[in-house]
Formats: C-alpha cells, sequence, structure tokens
C-alpha cells in the first residue's frame, strides 16, 4: 500500500495519472449526452454554463479576496447582447459569443473601479445595487430589450451534417465553451498572474511592496470575472431561447454566489460542484417538500457548509487527512516526519507565544 | 546608492521623523537603531514609499524615490522584510518565494490566460530560481506548506527568501531577529552574511539586538523622538553619551 502511494506520488507518475483522469473525464463528459434523456442533458447543459459563471466568480472572489454581489447583472448583459443580437440583427449564434464577452469584460473593468476603494461588505453592497438596478433598466429600454415581455429567440440548431438531436449539440457546444472557459481561469492563475492575485488577497500592503501593482491586477480580475459571466449569460440565451428582466433578478446573483461557496473557495474544479448544486438541488428541494423548497434548500445549504466548510472541492482532501490521521494513529512513527517533542524551558524563548504553532520541531539552543 | 536627506513625517501632532538625513554607501551595511516609536519604522516606510513623507529627499541611485509609485520601487532593487511579518498566509512558501520574483516577471493578463510558450518559459524559470532560493535558506522541506503555522525562525527565513527572490540591490531587514532564541539569533546573523556576499546587498537594518547590529553594520544611525542623534562606526554609538541616555535614561 505504502510502495504504491509512493510510487504514486513520484512527478511523473503524478502527470501520467492527471492525463489520465483529463481523458476519463472528456470522455464522460462528451459521452454524456447519448446516454441521457433530452431532459437531463438540458440540465446538465445548465450545469456547464452555471459553471462558467462560477469560475469567473470565484477567479474574483476565491482568489481576488473581492466580493461581488452583483455577478446577475453581468450574466444578464451577456444574454441580452446574444438576444438582442439575435432578435434584431439576424446574428449567427456564434457571433454573439465574442461580442457578449468583449462587452461584459469592458463592462467589468469599468465597474471594476469602485472596487479599488472599497473593499467587504461595502463593496457587496455597491455590486448588489447593480444587480438590483438592472432589471428595471430592461424594464424600461423596451424599445430594445422587449421590455418585460422579454425577448424569444432562436435556440442553438445543430447542422444538418452532424446528425444530432437539439440537446445533445447545445450540449456538446456549451461543454466546449465551458472547456475553454476553465482552461483560460487555470491558466490565469497558474502564473504571475494569479499569484498576484492571491498575494493582495492575504496582504495587501506587502503584496505592493513585491511590485503588484494592485489598481491593475485588481480591476482586471473584476473585468475578466464580469467576462465570465457574460459568456455564461450569452449560453444561457443559446440554450433557452428566452429572455426576460424577470429572469435575471438578484436572487440570481446571490444563487450564483452561494454556489460558489458551496462549491468550494479558490478550488479550480470547485465552480463545476457548485455548478451542479445550484441546479439540481432547488429541484431535489422541490421533491422533498412541495410547500417550502426555500427552506430545504436553504437548510441543504447549512448541511453541506457543516460537513465541508471548504466547500464540496475541499471534501476530498478533508476527507484524505482524516484517513492519514487515523491510519498514522494505528501505526505510529511509521516513515513520517517525527512527533513533535514539547519544547522545553519555554521561559527562555523570547517568541510570542501564538508565534509558537503546534508541531513545531524542538527548537535547538546554541550557547 | 541611497540618499535620505532631511525627511520629516507628521501623523496629526505627532511627529515621526524630524529632519532625519544620512546616506547609504554602495556594498555597505548600515544599523538603524533607537528606543521604541523612535521612527524606525516609519522610515523603512518611507523608503518603500508605503507612506510619504511630508518634507525631505530620498534618492536612491540619483533617482528621486518619491516620485515613484509604490509599486515600483521592488523593480528598481529594493527589497524588505516585515517586523511582524508580512508573509501571504495562505500562499504556500513555495508560491510566497515566487511572488517575491514578481517585479522580475513580465507576463501580462492576456499572455497568462493564454499560457504562451514564453509564460511557460518564465514560470519554468522563476520556479527554478525558487528551488535554488529554498535550498539555499534550508526551506526545501517546508516549500508546499503553507506560510503559517511554522515556526517562526522558519517564517522569517521564508520572508528573507521572498525578498532576495526580487533580486535587490538594496535590502531593508525590519527587526529581524525579534522574537527569535540565541542560537536562532547567530544563525540568522550567519545566514545574512552569507547571503549579503553571494547576492553583492547593500543593507539597511533595524533591529533592537545590539549584538546583531554591531556584528553586521559597518555604521549605525540612532532615532530617538524622530531624530537622529548619532551617526557612527558601531565602537563610537557605542560610548556615544546621547545613545546612551535615550536607551537607558539618565540618573536624577
Amino acid at each position: 500500500m505504502r510502495t504504491i502511494l509512493t510510487t504514486l506520488g513520484t512527478g511523473r507518475a503524478r502527470s501520467l495519472r492527471a492525463a489520465l483522469t483529463a481523458l476519463l473525464a472528456a470522455a464522460v463528459a462528451v459521452g454524456a449526452p447519448f446516454y441521457f434523456a433530452p431532459f437531463q442533458v438540458f440540465q446538465l447543459t445548465m450545469v456547464l454554463l452555471y459553471a462558467v459563471a462560477l469560475a469567473g466568480l470565484n477567479l474574483l472572489v476565491g482568489f481576488g479576496g473581492q466580493i461581488s454581489l452583483g455577478h446577475g447583472a453581468f450574466f444578464a448583459a451577456g444574454a441580452y447582447t446574444a438576444a438582442v443580437m439575435l432578435d434584431r440583427y439576424d446574428s449567427a449564434h456564434l457571433a454573439t459569443l465574442p461580442v457578449a464577452a468583449a462587452g461584459c469584460f469592458l463592462l467589468g473593468l469599468g465597474f471594476g473601479v469602485p472596487a479599488l476603494r472599497l473593499r467587504g461588505l461595502y463593496l457587496a453592497l455597491v455590486t448588489l445595487s447593480f444587480a438590483v438596478f438592472l432589471p428595471p433598466l430592461l424594464k424600461r429600454l423596451e424599445p430594445v430589450t422587449g421590455g418585460s415581455m422579454g425577448l424569444t429567440v432562436d435556440k442553438l440548431q445543430p447542422p444538418a451534417w452532424s446528425g444530432l438531436a437539439e440537446d445533445q449539440w447545445m450540449y456538446l457546444v456549451v461543454l466546449a465553451v465551458t472547456a475553454v472557459a476553465l482552461l483560460l481561469a487555470r491558466n490565469l492563475l497558474r502564473s504571475r498572474v494569479g499569484r498576484a492575485l492571491l498575494a493582495l488577497r492575504d496582504d495587501e500592503s506587502a503584496a505592493e511592496v513585491m511590485g503588484v501593482r494592485l489598481s491593475l491586477h485588481k480591476t482586471l480580475a473584476f473585468a475578466w470575472s464580469a467576462m465570465f459571466a457574460g459568456v455564461a449569460g450569452c449560453l444561457y440565451t443559446w440554450v433557452i431561447g428566452f429572455v426576460s428582466p424577470d429572469s435575471f433578478s438578484f436572487v440570481l446573483s446571490i444563487t450564483l454566489l452561494a454556489g460558489l461557496v458551496v462549491g468550494g473557495l479558490a478550488s479550480l474544479y470547485g465552480p463545476l460542484l457548485g455548478a451542479a448544486f445550484v441546479m439540481y438541488v432547488p429541484s431535489v428541494a422541490q421533491d422533498v417538500s412541495d410547500a417550502a423548497p426555500g427552506v430545504v434548500f436553504g437548510l441543504l445549504i447549512i448541511a453541506v457548509m457543516f460537513v465541508a466548510p471548504t466547500g464540496l472541492a475541499g471534501l476530498a482532501g478533508r476527507a484524505r487527512d482524516a484517513a492519514t490521521r487515523r491510519l498514522t494513529r494505528t501505526a505510529p512513527a511509521a516513515g513520517r516526519t517525527p512527533e513533535p517533542a514539547p519544547t522545553t524551558a519555554p521561559a527562555a524563548d523570547p517568541a510570542p507565544a501564538d508565534a509558537e504553532p503546534v508541531g513545531a520541531p524542538p527548537r535547538t539552543e546554541k550557547e | 546608492m541611497l540618499t535620505v536627506d532631511g525627511i520629516s513625517v507628521r501623523f496629526g501632532g505627532i511627529t515621526a521623523l524630524d529632519g532625519v538625513a544620512f546616506t547609504v554607501e554602495p556594498g555597505t551595511a548600515v544599523g538603524l537603531i533607537g528606543p521604541n516609536g523612535a521612527g524606525k519604522t516609519t522610515l523603512f516606510n518611507c523608503l518603500t514609499r508605503r507612506c510619504t513623507p511630508d518634507a525631505g529627499t530620498v534618492r536612491f541611485d540619483d533617482e528621486d524615490l518619491l516620485a515613484l509609485p509604490p509599486h515600483s520601487v521592488a523593480g528598481r532593487g529594493i527589497a524588505r522584510t516585515f517586523q511582524n511579518l508580512g508573509l501571504f498566509p495562505r500562499l504556500t512558501v513555495r508560491e510566497n518565494v515566487m511572488v517575491g520574483a514578481h517585479s522580475r516577471g513580465r507576463t501580462g493578463h492576456f499572455a497568462a490566460a493564454l499560457r504562451l510558450p514564453r509564460v511557460r518559459r518564465e514560470e519554468r524559470e522563476l520556479r527554478d530560481q525558487a528551488e535554488d532560493s529554498l535550498r539555499r535558506l534550508g526551506l526545501a522541506d517546508v516549500a508546499d506548506h503553507p506560510a503559517s503555522g511554522l515556526p517562526f525562525g522558519t517564517l522569517k527565513r521564508v520572508e528573507l527568501a521572498r525578498a532576495l527572490a526580487a533580486r535587490p540591490r538594496l535590502l531593508l531587514l525590519d527587526e529581524p531577529v525579534n522574537g527569535l532564541s540565541h542560537g536562532e539569533v547567530d544563525a540568522f546573523a550567519d545566514l545574512v552574511r552569507a547571503v549579503r556576499e553571494d547576492f553583492d546587498l547593500t543593507l539597511v537594518v533595524v533591529e533592537h539586538h545590539m549584538g546583531f547590529v554591531m556584528g553586521l553594520c559597518g555604521k549605525v544611525v540612532c532615532l530617538d523622538f524622530g531624530r537622529k542623534i548619532a551617526e557612527g562606526p558601531p565602537e563610537e554609538i557605542q560610548r556615544d553619551p546621547a545613545v546612551i541616555e535615550a536607551y537607558l535614561g539618565v540618573a536624577a
């Protein structure tokens, strides 16, 4: 058992394992629409597009340490960009994607400016105001947005050569966009830029001393995040074929944030888990109680946060830690790092008490 | 290399620094001492642009340091450590060191998102360099550990590694050995001497541990209530009546 673990732990084996896992996941993801019923495929499609929005929000909240209660507004902006282009200009579906992405990126850049001066609850409040303010605005701009009636547009249609059903084609297109989006987010985070974001989340002034330009990274984090939400909105229009102001109330923004926290902040695959939660749990709640699905949904969030305080993505790691702890308790001192001996003569130690962590190796006193 | 001339900082009614002036020659180590509240950290904060003096100038290699935005200071070759640790607690030790090299990196947001070949190359270089410096400072074992919850002495070394990752020419150490045990102080002094040699560093050190300061520095500046009360070689400073008075008080 131990030898297997050590062999798997080596660099090459790890990359091989990662490649195999990725391949398997890709095979499952591509095969799914041919196995499930159309309605289930539609649900999976929705999970994927929510995952894009959550990946964007993760960039801002999980990695950047800023908070946004207004991401529903960027989602709506992306959705309406696509819908208006399809409705008024008869654009091709694929043409709406770059426009929605670029538009929301710029919108995020603009709205990122308050993020420079505000933090915590104040930023949350300002971003919430975007989300509250957008639906009435959409209702007012009736000539363009169709007012409260919304806009009905064509869904994404499969090309004749593919021989696929509508739901299968939509799923595969959304899957492709999601894969690219998640890859972009991952690249961004595993780089100098991602480290800069993490650094300014942990300690802004130290990050600045390291040469991190706070304003640049904070506004761009907002812009990327808005772009991902906008792309998700655009996919939403393709899949649902209908947008109305009431689809994008501020509840959407809060649901997105809740989904992210449940999925796991600052985790690369937390957004996927969070998206599944956001998509499936309300319907499960509906099944459990017709009268008060909201209550069941709320209780389930509390339950998840109780069992997995670091989100669903952290659950595997926590389970592994618990298992190792149990294993090492039964077989102590078997090739592990030595158990720390209690520090002797703490009175001679000028270190502040809180700097001395549990598990520190004994200090070697040299006279 | 560094010329501080007549800088004054006032916080409300308190004058934290009052016309302090001194110079730091290339390759030397200057100790900055003084009782608590003398303005030593404020002076450091001026040098790294965390705080702007009300009067006076700071020149680094004939460039006006006070005209730079705070984030550009690191790129000019000035790095620092913090009095109470300014590590990023949720990042690993290795990531902390790699953030230290931020000012030397060129990767922008778009290149990073697309992971262009030059981004990969830069990332690999930074990782290798971080690996080297972690080994050099005896931190290789804790490289993947978050930079919190480790022994204080180890965290101090992580901070030093992070500061060195910027490849500075001037290194500012703010109380590098406070809270360390005797043995650790000696080890840290040896370490600082060694990296100073290796990286051809100029040092400015704020420290209360007199043995550390006197052993390391060729010149000592003593501050009290924001004023410079003495400047000179360590032996002279130790005998200086004004310094003794500031530290110990005078008999009534």
